[in-house]
């Protein structure tokens, strides 16, 4: 196609699939544990103005991410407050959290908005980014994204391959089997509820410091909502998550290029081609009913109330 | 230490007071959070919930807004309340209410410059077409392919959001604008206007839509099978299938009228208030109006009544940038306070409390 190298495409392919990947590895880890926490879009917000917020006034993209995590982990705190002791409805908590986190943010970001942010650096030498093809694909990034892609693999070892992992898994299958065993539910399930908040606020970091790069309202754009999306494409497996990220990415990318190239499809379909791509992928997922029923942790959405 | 005790109702009483609680709790913390910006919590607070009704410099104004406001607010709310009794979770209204406007618009649009009567009616029925067929999406793929209509219905509010760019900048972009992005205007042109009924209450006929929809949501919950079928789904799924509920039809019926009531609000809305169909004529409804029901409990009069408050503090939300130049989203994260404090109370009327340890049986 004119105008659209494949290897620039790739690179920023990467860099789209992110901020998503990130939440969506999160909530992966927090469907698991056999709570659905709908406030994806509004932790990932809340981490994008929080982590702007503090890169802006000390300069450091670095902590800038940190806080971002921290600002994800922190609303995530409420959703898990209320869930996990007040015992209140999930989907509603989490529809709260995401309109509450859409207002918090726009009040913090108020007086941010068109400042740009320091800069993240990348993490390779220019002499290893000038490598024809393989260079700018393997080793033109920052350091966010391949703390994206080992966090990936480390979710993969921990649910699978560790006691932690396995314990995790129980409670969200059956919280009653897993409390008579004398597992801590609530505990467990508060843990991942804000692991998942850290790594929705960092992918909203991610966002506002590296991919736009700057602060303006609502910037999340639904990408909260194509995390939650992403993690039913890949049937609650995290090497799957990865691939549904890097499939959005390549489509939102994709088209952003096709805008700048002004190809001859209306501006109206290519805004809307992520989201309908995210719809027509869970249609097909969801229509297979095997798979889409067997790795679906069974107790999730479910309340857990310890009697006696 | 605390103990929660499962009831086997939930309590009436609390239900009709957590409500009550959540409102003054917001309050204290909103008072908390504007005393942070900088403001004075108790003349902040005053502003919001007092002063569009009771000054008189302001009430004049206010008080037919408050109706304009809450008119939509409850009308979209009472077809979520009815899907999220039943559990099926309608959240994309925003997206149902803006296809709805552009519909009902561009019926209206089509037949300019006639000022025939007969041409709002069919506006009118048009947005409840467009909504209807926009919630239809979330219903079909849950029916025939169990995709998560949540999912589903959210995102498909962005794709209606880039449909109403393509609107206001193309397809139904006042030829005679000289350019500029927006429709016509719907609300000063005789025959597609939506006025104010009785002049200086505000009402028009999205107002009254909306308390015919109370009613009939009343009706169909209290005294019809379809309603009792809504309700059993939502608290006992199983005995629901054993009772021969059709869970197709629960989800066709329940999706459909919540998308048909917030298109026919959108189009009430860009017919009168908003005036055209412009980038961001839509201002949030459909997403407050899920707080709006379960601040009424899911209960029609309860809808009613939270609409208002929540119409109130839109009115005072503006009313305190004005004056104190409180920023406006500073009422967004009120009003998902509100809810957040509704939730967590909901634990008052579900459970009762008990101090100390369980006495082994």
């Amino acid at each position: 196609m004119m105008g659209i190298d494949p290897v620039t495409l790739i690179v920023a392919l990467i860099g789209a699939s992110t901020p998503i990947l990130l939440a969506a590895i999160g909530e992966l880890v927090v469907e698991k544990s056999g709570v659905l926490n709908l406030g994806v879009e509004g932790m990932m917000i809340v981490g994008a103005v929080s982590g702007f917020i503090i890169a802006i006034n000390t300069g450091s993209p670095w902590l800038g991410f940190a806080a971002g995590a921290v600002g994800g982990a922190g609303l995530s705190l409420i959703f898990a407050l209320l869930t996990q002791y007040l015992l209140s409805n999930q989907v509603a908590t989490g529809l709260a959290l995401t309109l509450f986190g859409l207002g918090l943010s726009s009040l913090m970001g108020e007086a941010y908005t068109g400042i740009n942010p320091p800069l993240t650096p990348d993490l390779f030498p220019q002499a290893l980014r000038d490598i024809p093809v393989a260079g700018p694909i393997l080793f033109g990034h920052d350091l966010v994204i391949y703390l994206s892609i080992l966090l990936v693999a480390g979710v993969w070892y921990a649910l699978h391959h560790t006691r932690m992992g396995l314990i995790l898994r129980a409670v969200g299958e059956s919280h009653d089997a897993a409390h008579a065993l004398g597992y801590k539910v609530i505990r467990i399930r508060i843990c991942a509820i804000l692991f998942g908040g850290a790594c929705a606020g960092l992918g909203g970091a991610y966002l506002s410091l590296v991919r736009v790069p700057s602060w303006t309202e609502g910037m999340t754009a639904g990408a909260g909502w194509i995390a939650l999306a992403i993690v039913v494409f890949a049937s609650w497996k995290p090497w799957r998550a990865l691939i549904g990220a890097y499939l959005f990415g390549g489509i939102a990318a994709l088209q952003l290029r096709l805008q700048a190239a002004e190809i001859n499809i209306p501006v109206m379909f290519l805004d809307m081609s992520p989201y309908l791509v995210t719809i027509i992928v869970l249609v097909i997922i969801s229509s297979d009913r095997g798979r889409a029923a067997l790795n679906a942790p069974a107790a999730l959405g479910k309340v857990f109330h310890a009697s006696g | 230490m605390f103990r929660l005790e499962k009831r086997p109702m939930p309590s009436r009483v609390w239900i009709v007071a957590t409500p009550v609680i959540a409102v003054i709790l917001t309050m204290i913390a909103g008072g908390i959070m504007f005393a942070i910006l900088g403001q004075d919590p108790v003349e902040a607070i005053r502003i919001i919930f007092l002063d569009p009704l009771f000054d008189e410099r302001f009430a004049s104004f206010s008080r037919p807004q408050l109706l304009v406001k809450a008119g939509p607010l409850i009308l979209i709310a009472i077809g979520l309340a009815l899907g999220f009794r039943a559990g099926i979770w309608n959240i994309g209204a925003e997206g149902q209410y803006i296809i709805g406007a552009i519909c009902g618009a561009a019926f209206g649009l089509a037949f300019y410059p006639s000022e025939n009567p007969l041409i709002f009616p069919g506006m009118v029925l048009a947005g409840l077409f467009g909504g209807w067929a926009w919630a239809m999406i979330p219903a079909v793929l849950r029916t025939r392919f169990r995709t998560n209509e949540i999912l589903v219905s959210l995102l498909l509010v962005y794709v209606a959001e880039a449909i109403l760019a393509s609107a206001a900048t193309g397809f139904l972009r006042n030829p005679d604008g000289r350019g500029f992005p927006g429709s016509r205007n719907l609300s000063q042109h005789p025959g597609t206007d939506n006025l104010e009924l009785v002049a200086g209450t505000g009402m028009h006929w999205g107002v009254v839509a909306a308390f015919i929809a109370v009613i009939f949501s009343y009706v169909l919950l209290n005294r019809h099978l379809m309603g009792y079928q809504i309700k059993l789904a939502g608290q006992a799924p199983r005995a629901a299938k054993f009772a021969g509920v059709n869970p197709t039809r629960l989800i066709v019926l329940c999706l459909g009228v919540s998308g048909a009531l917030a298109g026919m609000a959108g189009l009430f809305e860009v017919a009168g208030p908003a005036g055209q169909i412009s980038i961001d004529f839509n201002v949030g409804y459909g997403f407050t109006a899920i707080i709006v029901a379960f601040l009424g409990r899911l209960h029609p009069v309860g809808i009613l009544l939270a609409g208002l408050l929540m119409a109130l503090t839109y009115i005072g939300g503006e009313l305190a940038q004005l004056m104190l130049g409180i920023p406006a989203s500073a009422i967004q994260a009120f009003q998902g306070m509100l809810l957040f404090f509704l939730l967590a109370l909901d634990v008052l009327s579900n459970y009762r409390v008990r101090i100390g340890r369980e006495v082994a049986a």
